[in-house]
């Protein structure tokens, strides 16, 4: 029988439909082995689920192992309404062998796929499941009769054209070699592995055989959600986000000036720090920003009750309650210690898909990291993406003493993260007080300024701390310093004050003696100018003196008085003359 | 009572087959020599072609061919495989 070119039918199981290239190969056979609650029935319903509501394509699904009941029981957890499915699309065939059917002699499978050829032909299936077929196996208990009734079902697999999926539980060895050639004569092999780390469960899925298709043969991790299966590990291509510019406010106007205007749209937030650190308090700030803008919000937690949140969160003047009766905020608070980890991030899952939420706390995302492994870690990273690809602002706090500890690493959240606040007790004078640093922020420029943040009755702020001798002051320490700042500011200013009234005194006093000075000045240059004057006067009158004395002698001319005479000589001659003359 | 029953065969089977299966010629066969051998004409055999009447082997769970239906006398019981172990047959009819 000549093969038609390759056509593929989605599983709708989030990863495999990539690594495949398009999911199982239509019209051919694939085998889905694995070890007992790996999820092989889960493979299977999920694949025909899908294509029974996506594609409109009927599938008869035959059990082996399980009754129809408890099938249709267990898709029932996933959301999976079969008993819907069933009246149009879905057949189920209940397959167990009774186990009175005693054996008398050789059986075969023909009549069988008469049967099921016959209903699917009746809802127009193309998709045919053999759920356990080892179950079958074990009952020919005859290898040729085994393999003989592989090929029937193969041979009428070509024949119908059908879609098959048969699913084989392999034993923990994989001893069953004897069913190995099943893998060679199937198109497409699928391995899911499940095994415990930890006490905490993983499993994961391999491509193992594709013919005429390319396809990813690495080991990936799935997680069991309340979805289905999906691949945890979805290649290069999930990083591609819608990224916005857009920002969300923090809830605290002086966080998001820090922040130079709140968190990113579609970013993620992580808030770290000590046990009473304020870091649900900073979630529940968000929480009620995004509330107040209309934001549908959902706020996860653990291990307290929303009634406790909303009351605890009102003591520090954030209102949660009428958010809570409008329905604009979701809360659901869940155990940590839960089932296992896939399984909690897939109940949040549903809660996201439940809610459709623009804005997400996780409080605190390490409670879901306890069980630390590289697996949960991954589990944790895909929720994120999971989220970023939805486009929703994630608040994430983390319960972590310091930013260099293991836990930030080993999580991964401290990577994933796009802003990273990280809240610390500073303990001074005997008394604690909150720090808040930002760490990181990708793609905004933040203050590097360690805040002090107080709670209040009235609230939450943030307020600039002091640094003092080389010291971070916080607290009363800040507050009293600065009002010892203040008050020596005070006392300084009076000082000065008091230094410029001095100095105005003297320099009045200087004026003053300037004045002094100078009309002394003045009275001694008046006195100089009179005493000149009076000098030549003196010496004119002299002058004119002796030329009237002359007159009044009539005397003859002056007799030559040598040069050489000196003025006593010349007295002495006046003299002579005067005692003569008398 | 036993008159009642006595109008109906004591003895009633019914066999699923699957056209000309190998395994369903030889049931066929088989059956109806243990009939005649151990249970002679207090019984009554039915045959029915899963392939004909799809919905009947549906109706009776049948899954694997041959089935063979012990319906009377109850319990019901079944016996799958072409019947060629008698003693495993014969354990189930019971011989009388």
């Amino acid at each position: 029988m000549a093969r038609r070119s390759l056509t593929k039918i989605l599983t709708g199981i989030r990863g495999f439909d990539e690594i495949t290239g398009g999911g199982l190969p239509r019209g051919r056979s694939t085998l889905v082995m694995g070890g007992p609650g790996c999820g092989k029935t889960v493979f299977a319903l999920q694949s025909i689920v899908h294509g029974a509501h996506r594609m409109k394509v009927g599938a008869v699904f035959v059990a082996f192992e399980e009754s129809t009941a408890q099938i249709i029981a267990n898709a029932a957890t996933f959301g999976w309404d079969l008993p819907v499915l069933e009246k149009k699309k879905l057949f189920f065939f209940d397959a167990r062998l009774s186990p009175d059917a005693v054996k008398g002699g050789d059986f075969d499978l023909s009549g069988m796929l008469a049967l099921l050829w016959a209903k699917a032909r009746a809802i127009r299936a193309e998709c045919v499941v053999f759920d356990g077929i080892d179950v079958l196996l074990g009952l020919l208990d005859d290898p040729a009769a085994e393999r003989r009734e592989i090929y029937r079902i193969r041979d009428w697999l070509a024949e119908t054209g059908l879609t098959g999926i048969i699913t084989q539980k392999v034993g923990l060895a994989e001893a069953d070699q004897r069913y190995n050639f099943i893998q060679f004569m199937v198109d497409c092999v699928v391995v899911l592995r499940h095994r415990v780390v930890d006490g905490s469960a993983f499993r994961n899925l391999r491509v193992m055989k594709y013919r005429g298709s390319g396809f990813s043969g690495d080991e990936f991790p799935i997680t069991l959600t309340n979805e289905g299966l999906q691949l945890t590990n979805r290649g290069p291509a999930e990083l591609e986000y819608a990224v916005s510019n857009e920002r969300v406010s923090t809830g605290l106007p002086r966080l998001d000036q820090m922040l130079r205007g709140g968190y990113h749209r579609g970013s993620n937030v992580l808030i770290s720090g000590a046990p009473g650190t304020a870091k649900s308090t900073l979630s529940g700030l968000f929480a009620a920003a995004a509330c107040q803008r209309g934001e549908r919000t959902l706020y996860v937690s653990f291990d307290e009750g929303a009634a406790q949140i909303v009351r605890n969160l009102g003591a520090v003047g954030i209102r949660l309650g009428p958010h809570l009766k409008s329905g604009v905020l979701k809360m659901f608070s869940t155990r940590t210690r839960g089932p296992n980890v896939e399984a909690q991030f897939g109940d949040l899952r549903a809660q996201v898909r439940a809610h459709r939420p623009s804005c997400l706390v996780v409080d605190p995302l390490s409670a879901l990291s306890t069980k630390l492994s590289p697996l949960a870690s991954d589990v944790a990273q895909q929720f994120l993406d999971f989220l970023k690809g939805d486009g929703i602002t994630v608040v994430n706090t983390s319960e972590m003493d310091g930013v260099g500890t293991d836990e930030a690493t080993v999580t991964g959240i401290s990577t994933v993260a796009d802003t990273w606040i990280h809240l610390s007790y500073v303990v001074q004078d005997g008394e604690r007080n909150r720090a808040l640093t930002i760490v990181k922020s990708r793609g905004t420029g933040h203050s590097n300024q360690v805040r002090e943040l107080t709670l209040s009755d009235a609230g939450v702020s943030l307020t600039d701390v002091s640094v003092a001798e080389g010291k971070v002051l916080m607290g009363v320490a800040r507050w009293e310093w600065d009002q010892e700042q203040q008050a020596s500011k005070q006392s300084s200013k009076v000082a000065s004050d008091l230094k410029g009234l001095q100095l105005q005194i003297a320099q009045a006093e200087a004026a003053a003696r300037l004045q002094v000075v100078k009309t002394e000045m003045e009275a001694r240059s008046a006195e100089i100018a009179v005493l000149a004057d009076a000098t030549e006067t003196a010496s004119r009158l002299v002058v004119s003196d002796r030329a009237v004395l002359h007159k009044m002698r009539h005397a003859d001319a002056e007799p030559r008085v040598p040069a050489r005479m000196g003025t006593k000589r010349r007295v002495r001659a006046n003299a002579a003359r005067g005692a003569r003359s008398r | 009572m036993t008159r009642v029953r006595a109008k109906k065969p004591a003895l009633r089977l019914r066999l699923y087959v699957a056209g000309k299966a190998p395994n369903s010629v030889r049931a066929i066969a088989n059956a109806r020599a243990i009939c005649n051998e151990h249970f002679a004409a207090q019984h009554e055999l039915e045959v029915i072609d899963m392939l004909e009447h799809p919905e009947r082997a549906l109706a009776d769970a049948i899954i694997v061919s041959p089935t063979l239906l012990k319906l009377l006398p109850l319990p019901v019981q079944r016996v799958i495989g072409n019947l060629s172990d008698t003693d495993q047959v014969l354990l189930v009819l019971g011989t009388k």
